[in-house]
């Protein structure tokens, strides 16, 4: 039978038992042995209620000292155990990243479309709506309303493709989206203040610098008193919005049908910031597109008394724009669908 | 327009140096599109004389020359690399430092063990032609040692590249370029004031003109010249000519060329003696007349108001204002002139022009409108040039249908209102008169402008405006800024096409856009058998001459695109309108009748099966918050799978196709696997119902799921059975999710199991078993009423 003087002895064997577990399950069974139901120590314990009242409260506060500092010795084993099992689990669980391939799902928007999306944003920002028509349109609307009749020298420009639909050279693909300024002065009472942006076709063949379909963008202001000067306002106004605070615009007279005074609108280069280059062929300026003073023949077919209203409207090719901010060599990419090059922007 | 610098000089003196002139022209709307310096880079190039030719040890493309360069020296030995030199040729010399036009600079050069001291020249080295091929040979009896320029007499001149626009007939001239220019600079413009000694019979005595059509010529003249010999111009004439861009011919040609360049007034010269009965009837052509033109082509005309040249007997000899005849041709032997010089109605020319599809010089100036006043000074100036024969005392003119220039209102208020500038009266004149407007004063702040007959653009009071603003200078203008009284923004519609094209994105489809326009048998192969695509008339490019009804061709194309570039595992979606025939039913009103039914569609074609498609469609659906969506199985869709495909209803209205493409159409357009397709109407699809706005009260009640699982025979769709579910279970469901699908042995024949697991909640209570017992029960009975029998 145990003596309780064989306490400390009990405390050494437990504390280098408790050490030397190098599982949960040694350290629950060292706890067991030492500290369980059938342990030396519950077997003192029990025999305390023997023992002399003097000796049952000297070998009872020993009995309790030695089994706290034992249940302290295995609780600490054990939060050791725990974390080192812990750590070697999250070291089993390793994941290499660099191992997963890059593979993002998201697709990529058409440059056209992330071009016009930038430009609509810009008008839409200085106070205008956005205006659509369809693609196939009148001749009358896509000339003749713009003040250019029939046989009219200014339709050679055009190249213009008539479908073989309704009366002979009635019915096209529209030339430019001025036809849709058509449609809003005919529809809407000034003021108007929009901008139409959409696919144009032309009688040609695609090369390096130009598709015969492509996407350009007008706008067409008219209120009260609007002036020649408020049309270089503007244009100055979206160009450094546009391109940056560095690039100016200029304009220079030039002939359109459906303006006057009409102008051709120029921009700094943006590739030389105006230096210079081989681009703007060493002028520093780079052509956009035209604009002019809305014709008041226009106005008038459009049911607006040029008397009382005035305005400007202007236009550029979109695709150019994405040609010009991303440097393509050949614009015929644009239509091609390569999965190489949609996925660069 | 070509226009050499010395040539504009005589009648402004211009002084500027040329990019500072090229400027003045950009600002009058008169754009350079391009400066040549001719004859410049010639400094330092020689007459010079080889005296002998021996080869190089270890070369055998080039040979070793000497040649005398006049300067009494040594003989000079020069590389050459030409074979077409013996000696005793004269050729030019590139001495050493010289730097040719062309921007090379000529340097002492060691080859092999000789040194070359000079460059022996070939013609477009000096700038002198296109002649590459061998050295430019000179005239044996030059003086050797004489600068090239001098013993060549060639001037250095700039010659400047102009786009002339179409309202500007007037600058289609040298004269007309220097009179703007001029304005523009305050120089004075003088023209040119030919002395010709009229001392022959009058014109009537030798030739007769007939105008039968003066409203297509309203103002013709003829003048005889006899006596003419043939022969080359005068060589400044020659030279001036070249630089303008044409091709010097005869004393007769060269000076309607001339006088065409210079004042842009067109003549045509015949043959007197070539033309029967010695005169010219000018009238309109009767239905399939045939003019055999200059070129030798038989041109048919008469389909509308073509105006010709007939000689006295009636027989066509040219097309007025286009092209002349080769039967009256100027020839070497031409001893008498009948000189046409006219005024045809310009829109009459530019039809004639665009029916025959003959642009000539003459024709692009007529139809713009050539001055009909400057014909006298145009025939004086033809006269002077030619310098020999005998000029007719007086000239034929018929100028019945001529109408002078009407004077147009010009209001200073409405100039500044237009324009946002201050002007005064007086800036009117001050703009105006030097380019050859009449200004008369009104009344304050309005002035009488007439235009001058070379102006006949000019009829609005807009012209006026825009003449003023352009030698005011746009630039001068100041810029305003005006203030849309509107918010701007984008409709729905097209901010939800945005919304669209983002979700799509954000489903990993890239964005595509194909042409509009097809090629014959593009449809067909993409199964689109009965579209009957609308015809471009007149296509340049076949492939692209038929509106597509489908994006579904262009899409497919993309994919082979991509297939035969090693990136088959592709996905692209594109928005845009297709054109189809409208249906008979259609009721459109007023000019839109004309036109064919034009609607905007969403497509997505992947590499990928229906399923890949329908997950495509469960992104937009839920990207757009759309309600009552469902399939409708369907077969016989043109070109599409006909066991794996569908309708897509959006609230019962029909908003398009899910499913994939028939394999046969995969074939033809040389693809491999399965390609999968949505095909949607974007203004149904963007006008479906949405989820409402208002937020659904989420329960604070744990929810009671069930499993259910049913057979039911393939031709019923599972689709019918979860709407039933859906309808059936009472109020407490809140999911339905099918999570498995059996087909086999465990199933009769012609039937599969469908596992559901229906989720029920209620917002005020938990649920009891009786409830959780009552809603299943209602949903079994549900299911069986759409054909479905429980699995047991």
């Amino acid at each position: 039978m145990t003596d309780y003087n064989a306490l400390p002895q009990i405390e050494s064997d437990a504390v280098a038992a408790v050490a030397a577990a190098a599982t949960l399950d040694d350290l629950r069974a060292v706890e067991a042995s030492f500290l369980g139901r059938e342990s030396v120590l519950a077997d003192l314990q029990k025999r305390l209620g023997s023992l002399s009242a003097e000796e049952r409260k000297a070998f009872g506060q020993q009995v309790n000292a030695t089994r706290s500092s034992l249940a302290a010795a295995v609780e600490s084993r054990r939060s050791a155990l725990e974390a080192s099992e812990r750590a070697a689990q999250l070291a089993a669980d390793r994941l290499d990243l660099t191992e997963v391939p890059y593979s993002p799902r998201r697709g990529h928007l058409h440059l056209v479309t992330q071009a016009r999306d930038r430009l609509e944003d810009v008008f839409v920002g200085m106070g205008y709506t956005v205006a659509e028509g369809p693609e196939v349109e009148t001749d009358w609307r896509n000339f003749q309303a713009l003040n250019i009749p029939l046989a009219h020298p200014a339709r050679s420009t055009h190249d213009t493709l008539y479908l073989d639909y309704g009366d002979p050279e009635s019915v096209l693909l529209r030339t430019h989206t001025s036809p849709v300024q058509v449609r809003v002065m005919e529809t809407h009472e000034p003021p108007i203040y929009s901008i139409m942006p959409g696919r144009v076709y032309r009688k040609d063949t695609p090369d390096a610098r130009h598709n015969p379909t492509f996407s350009q963008i007008e706008g067409l202001v008219i209120d009260r008193g609007i002036t020649f000067g408020d049309l270089a306002g503007t244009i100055e106004t979206f160009t450094r919005a546009y391109f940056g605070p560095d690039i100016s615009s200029r304009l220079r007279p030039a002939y359109f049908p459906f303006t006057e005074p009409s102008a051709e609108f120029e921009v700094t280069c943006v590739l030389c910031r105006g230096g210079g280059c081989r681009t703007c062929s060493q002028t520093g300026w780079i052509e956009l597109g035209g604009c002019g003073m809305v014709h008041p023949n226009v106005l008038r077919m459009c049911g607006i008394d040029p008397e009382e209203w005035s305005g400007f409207a202007f236009g550029f090719g979109i695709d150019r724009q994405a040609q010009m901010r991303h440097a393509i060599a050949d614009m015929r990419v644009l239509l091609d669908n390569d999965a190489r090059f949609v996925s660069q922007f | 327009m070509l226009v050499p610098l010395s040539w504009l000089r005589d009648f402004a003196p211009f002084d500027l140096e040329a990019r500072s002139l090229g400027l003045v022209f950009d600002n009058l709307g008169m754009v350079v599109e391009g400066i040549e310096s001719v004859g410049a880079g010639l400094d330092g190039v020689v007459v010079a004389r080889i005296l002998s030719i021996s080869p190089i040890s270890g070369l055998d493309r080039v040979r070793l020359t000497t040649v005398d360069d006049g300067s009494g020296g040594e003989p000079l030995e020069v590389a050459c690399g030409a074979w077409n030199i013996s000696v005793g040729d004269v050729v030019p010399l590139a001495t050493v430092g010289t730097t040719l036009p062309n921007g090379m600079t000529i340097g002492r050069r060691k080859l092999k063990k000789v040194v070359s001291n000079g460059m022996l020249c070939s013609a477009i080295e000096l700038g002198l032609g296109a002649d590459a091929d061998g050295i430019l040979q000179l005239d044996k009896s030059l003086p050797l040692g004489t600068p090239l320029r001098e013993a060549l007499g060639i001037e250095t001149d700039v010659v400047f590249d102009l786009a002339i626009e179409g309202n500007r007939p007037d600058a289609n001239s040298i004269a007309g370029v220097a009179r703007d220019a001029a304005a523009k600079l305050g120089l004075p413009f003088t023209l040119p004031s030919p002395v010709v000694d009229r001392k022959g019979p009058p014109s009537s005595s030798a030739a007769s003109v007939t105008v039968e059509a003066p409203d297509l010529a309203p103002r013709f003249t003829a003048t005889v010249i006899t006596g003419v010999s043939i022969g080359p111009s005068p060589s400044w004439v020659q030279r001036r000519l070249t630089l303008a861009g044409m091709r010097p011919i005869n004393n007769v040609v060269d000076a309607s060329n001339y006088v065409m360049l210079e004042l842009g007034q067109p003549t045509h010269p015949y043959d007197l003696d070539k033309l029967a009965g010695g005169g010219l009837r000018v009238r309109r052509a009767a239905p399939g007349e045939v003019v055999t033109t200059l070129d030798g082509v038989d041109r048919v005309v008469g389909e509308g108001d073509d105006c010709l040249i007939c000689d006295a007997a009636d027989h066509p000899i040219g097309i007025a204002g286009v092209f002349g005849g080769a039967s009256t041709e100027i020839s070497s032997s031409t001893t008498n002139v009948l000189l046409e010089a006219a005024y045809f109605a310009p829109m009459a020319i530019a039809r004639t022009s665009k029916r025959l599809r003959l642009r000539t010089e003459a024709s692009a100036r007529f139809e713009r409108g050539v001055d009909p006043a400057g014909i006298d000074l145009a025939v004086a100036r033809f006269c002077s040039l030619l310098g020999s024969g005998e000029v007719a005392s007086t000239t034929l003119d018929s100028h019945e249908g001529l109408q002078p220039p009407a004077p147009i209102t010009l209001r200073t208020a409405r100039l500044n209102a237009l324009l946002g500038t201050s002007l005064v009266d007086g800036d009117v004149p001050r703009y105006l008169e030097p380019i050859g407007f009449t200004v008369t004063p009104v009344s304050e702040g309005v002035q009488s402008v007439t235009p001058p007959t070379f102006r006949p653009d000019a009829t609005l009071e807009v012209d006026l405006i825009e003449e003023v603003a352009r030698h005011y200078g746009y630039a001068n203008i100041p810029r305003t800024v005006p203030h849309s009284p509107q918010v701007g923004r984008l409709s729905e519609y097209q901010a939800d096409r945005r919304l669209v094209r983002s979700i799509l994105v954000g489903a990993g489809v890239d964005e595509a856009q194909t042409p509009s326009l097809l090629g014959p048998g593009d449809h067909e192969r993409a199964g689109l058998v009965s579209s009957s695509p609308i015809a471009a008339a007149d296509a340049m490019i076949v492939e692209e001459s038929l509106l597509r009804t489908s994006l579904l061709p262009g899409l497919l194309r993309s994919l082979a695109f991509n297939a035969a570039r090693r990136s088959p595992d592709v996905a692209f979606f594109e928005v845009g309108p297709v054109f189809t025939r409208p249906a008979a039913d259609r009721v459109v009103e007023g000019p839109d009748a004309a036109l064919p039914d034009e609607r905007e569609r969403v497509s997505v074609a992947l590499a990928g099966d229906a399923v890949a498609a329908k997950h495509v469609l469960d992104e937009l659906v839920e990207g757009l918050r759309l309600v009552g969506v469902s399939l409708e199985a369907v077969s016989g869709e043109e070109g599409l799978h006909p066991a794996r495909t569908a309708r897509v209803k959006v609230s019962g209205t029909d908003a398009g196709v899910v499913g994939e493409v028939d394999p046969a159409v995969v074939a033809a357009w040389g693809l491999q696997g399965r390609v999968g397709w949505l095909d949607l109407h974007l203004q149904v699809l963007l006008r479906a119902p949405r989820k409402p706005l208002e937020q659904l009260p989420i329960s604070k009640f744990p929810s009671s799921d069930i499993d259910l699982a049913f057979v039911l025979p393939e031709d019923i769709a599972a689709g019918t059975v979860e709407a039933a579910l859906r309808a059936g279970a009472g109020d407490l469901l809140s999911s339905v999710d099918l999570f498995d699908v059996y087909r086999g042995d465990q199933v009769p024949p012609g039937t599969r199991s469908l596992a559901y697991r229906l989720r029920f909640v209620a917002l005020d209570r938990t649920l009891t078993d009786a409830d959780v017992a009552a809603a299943r029960a209602a949903a079994i009975t549900a299911a069986q009423s759409a054909g479905a029998t429980l699995r047991s």
